[in-house]
């Protein structure tokens, strides 16, 4: 897994709650048995103004002008700003894929759906949750400022505004240590291969009938 | 030991290692795996050379991209073909149970676990699918994962998670006729918020849960995540030992009795503390009608919809003016005004055998109505869907003027050929109604089987009490 540290990127802001993973990529292109390339249709039905679907040359396909992520301004963004339980819905982690092969880094939220939550931290994608009247103040400062950036340092928990002020967030100890070096889940499981083997034996005489 | 939820007897049966910041690793008991979240975890495997940890956990079958007619023919979109067949050749490759598409016991992952007796209290289950909640109707700790997470437990039977909280939802009292558990979920929904429930695990209690039968359950269970729980669950009781009981992949023998005096302890034990309690009293539910692109835009049938200015906040206004729009509703107009185009009855949350039986019961001797392009019924399984033509509820659908068709996931989410079109409206039975989720522009309404299917025969939303 790619690791995050620091980032420093523009930033986008969606102004919506509830934003489901259907929307941030449609179930047409879930078909795909790859990982990657669902950067262009992310938020598919948002950002474009035809019917997507998959194989589509989506440079030729006419862009919906009053989608956000459309504007000029926001051209290159990797900081997304959004509402609250951003994320709900379907448990597809084709939405964080699709999010970061479009160029997300990042994103600033109020809250998330668990699921969602969960898999932005397998793909070097971090979520980051801050209280509801400091994402406000961070929507009304991205508005009202073009080319406005936000510096992300998961290390020391901060998110830096333009004008240096510092914020801090939270996030599990576990989680941040994963991602800060990049870990790979499957493999620092695999370091408890005893405990697994000992659990099972263990629960093979107390629950026979789970081992049939 | 101190009063423990039913919660805290799953969590503590399946935990192998905890790190110091309380992050478990949590062992997984049963694995159910479909065709589109699965690809890239074989992948993942493939490419580590890694082994299926314990073969015997998993079960798996195409539902997604199935098509619902003319299955003989195979898939005509290459694209749902070529998914669907690499589900078979990596269920063939790592030596996996498959029901694949004409295996007459292929259908919804979320149907058939607990229909073959997969599923079975104090389990720990998992599933590459957000709906993986309905398991927890059996007293089992069940949740959706990612595919990162999907190929970490065919490697390691394992899980990383941190414990949620815990929730009690307690519905006491007698459920009026015509209120379902569908129903019951969506004014759960309606009264906390599609977000009210994350960051916990939900139990499902009190007379009104108690005196659902287990497919009412699992329709509650199921939609758990709707409300942002990943987990539903409902204490075992003699129902669901009955209804497992003789299941193929049910306990046999001495095992039999050994199971079940172990499930008879999970329960919630009397003064265990549960983080949050929502009561609510059954008289007070009626039939459910969502207005709007999230679950918890409902009302009941004899409301209207509702009035933006009328909005809590701000950024609800917003959504709510949004989904009006998309929905092409106007502020109070009266449910039973509003008329559908099409109707689906299916999907996890509704396509089990008494939900046929109870669209049927509201079917029977009635006619799809003029206005009505379409009227669907996709058995969850091809053996609800013998059961149901055993039945002849098949005879009753067809009569009225519902198509009758192959299990699947279906018009719930439109990966394969089912779908609304732009602007189309439907009384579905599925489980979201997020903007395109039945195809892109359509518009879907939440409701109850008998509900669906006495839009059909109207034309529009009707209270099913009314009806004889």
């Amino acid at each position: 897994m790619k690791p995050f540290v620091k980032h420093e990127g523009l930033v986008v802001p969606l102004d919506r709650a509830n934003v489901d993973t259907d929307a941030i990529i449609p179930k047409q292109f879930l078909k795909s048995i790859k990982r990657t390339g669902f950067g262009p249709n992310a938020f598919d039905e948002w950002r474009y103004l035809d019917r997507g679907e998959p194989g589509m040359d989506n440079s030729k396909r006419p862009l919906n002008p009053e989608f956000v992520l459309n504007q000029p301004r926001y051209q290159g963004a990797s900081v997304l700003l959004a509402r609250e339980n951003f994320g709900c819905g379907s448990s597809r982690e084709h939405a964080p894929w699709a999010l970061e092969d479009y160029g997300f880094r990042a994103i600033i939220a109020p809250s998330y759906a668990d699921i969602f939550y969960n898999n932005c931290f397998k793909n070097g994608l971090l979520p980051i949750v801050l209280p509801g009247e400091v994402v406000d103040q961070l929507f009304k400062q991205a508005e009202a400022q073009e080319g406005y950036v936000l510096t992300v340092d998961l290390a020391a928990q901060t998110v830096t505004t333009p004008s240096g002020e510092s914020i801090h967030f939270d996030v599990d100890a576990e989680r941040k240590h994963r991602l800060l070096n990049g870990l790979d889940d499957i493999g620092i499981t695999l370091q408890h291969v005893e405990a697994i083997k000992a659990y099972e034996e263990r629960r093979k005489n107390e629950t026979p009938w789970l081992f049939v | 030991m101190s009063a423990r939820t039913l919660y805290d007897k799953l969590w503590d049966a399946h935990v192998v290692h905890v790190e110091p910041d309380g992050t478990a690793l949590l062992y997984i008991d049963r694995h159910l795996v479909h065709e589109v979240t699965s690809p890239q975890a074989f992948e993942g495997l493939k490419l580590g050379g890694r082994k299926v940890w314990r073969v015997a956990s998993v079960l798996a079958t195409p539902d997604h991209n199935v098509p619902t007619t003319d299955r003989d023919k195979g898939i005509a979109d290459p694209v749902s073909r070529i998914q669907v067949e690499t589900l078979d050749a990596n269920c063939r490759d790592f030596g996996l149970t498959e029901f694949a598409m004409n295996d007459p016991r292929q259908g919804i992952v979320h149907v058939i676990g607990p229909e073959e007796g997969f599923t079975q209290p104090g389990m720990t289950l998992v599933c590459g699918d957000s709906h993986t909640s309905t398991h927890g109707a059996f007293a089992a700790l069940a949740f959706g994962i990612g595919t990162s997470e999907v190929e970490h437990v065919l490697a390691t039977q394992c899980l990383w998670q941190k414990k949620s909280k815990a929730m009690l939802v307690k519905v006491e009292g007698q459920l009026g006729q015509g209120v379902t558990g569908k129903d019951i979920v969506l004014a759960v929904i309606g009264r906390i918020g599609t977000a009210g429930g994350t960051g916990y695990a939900i139990e499902f209690g009190g007379s009104a849960i108690r005196s659902l039968s287990m497919e009412g359950r699992m329709s509650i269970c199921n939609m758990a995540i709707e409300a942002g729980a990943r987990a539903g669950m409902v204490a075992a009781d003699d129902k669901t030992v009955d209804y497992l009981r003789g299941r193929p992949y049910a306990p046999q023998g001495a095992q039999w009795d050994q199971a079940v005096a172990y499930w008879r302890t999970l329960v919630s034990d009397d003064g265990a503390k549960f983080d949050a309690v929502v009561e609510i009293k059954a008289e007070d539910i009626l039939p459910q009608v969502t207005w709007g692109t999230s679950p918890e835009m409902v009302v009941p049938v004899d409301g209207r919809v509702p009035d933006p200015a009328e909005a809590p906040n701000a950024v609800k206004r917003g959504d709510w003016e949004r989904a009006l729009q998309y929905m092409g509703l106007k502020a109070h107009t009266p449910i039973a005004e509003i008329p559908v185009d099409k109707v689906f009855i299916g999907s996890c949350t509704n396509s089990r055998i008494e939900d046929l039986r109870e669209a049927a019961a509201v079917a029977k001797g009635r006619k799809v109505a003029a206005n009505v392009k379409l009227a669907m019924v996709v058995p969850g399984s091809g053996l609800v869907k013998a059961q149901a033509e055993a039945e002849g509820l098949d005879k009753v659908f067809t009569a009225a003027g519902f198509e009758w068709r192959d299990p699947g996931c279906s018009m719930c989410l439109a990966m394969n050929a089912d779908r609304l079109e732009p602007g189309e409206r439907c009384a579905s039975t599925s489980n979201r109604n997020f903007e395109g989720r039945q195809g892109q522009g359509g518009r879907t309404h939440l409701v109850s089987p008998a509900m669906a299917a006495a839009a059909a025969v109207f034309g529009h939303f009707v209270d099913v009490r009314n009806l004889s």
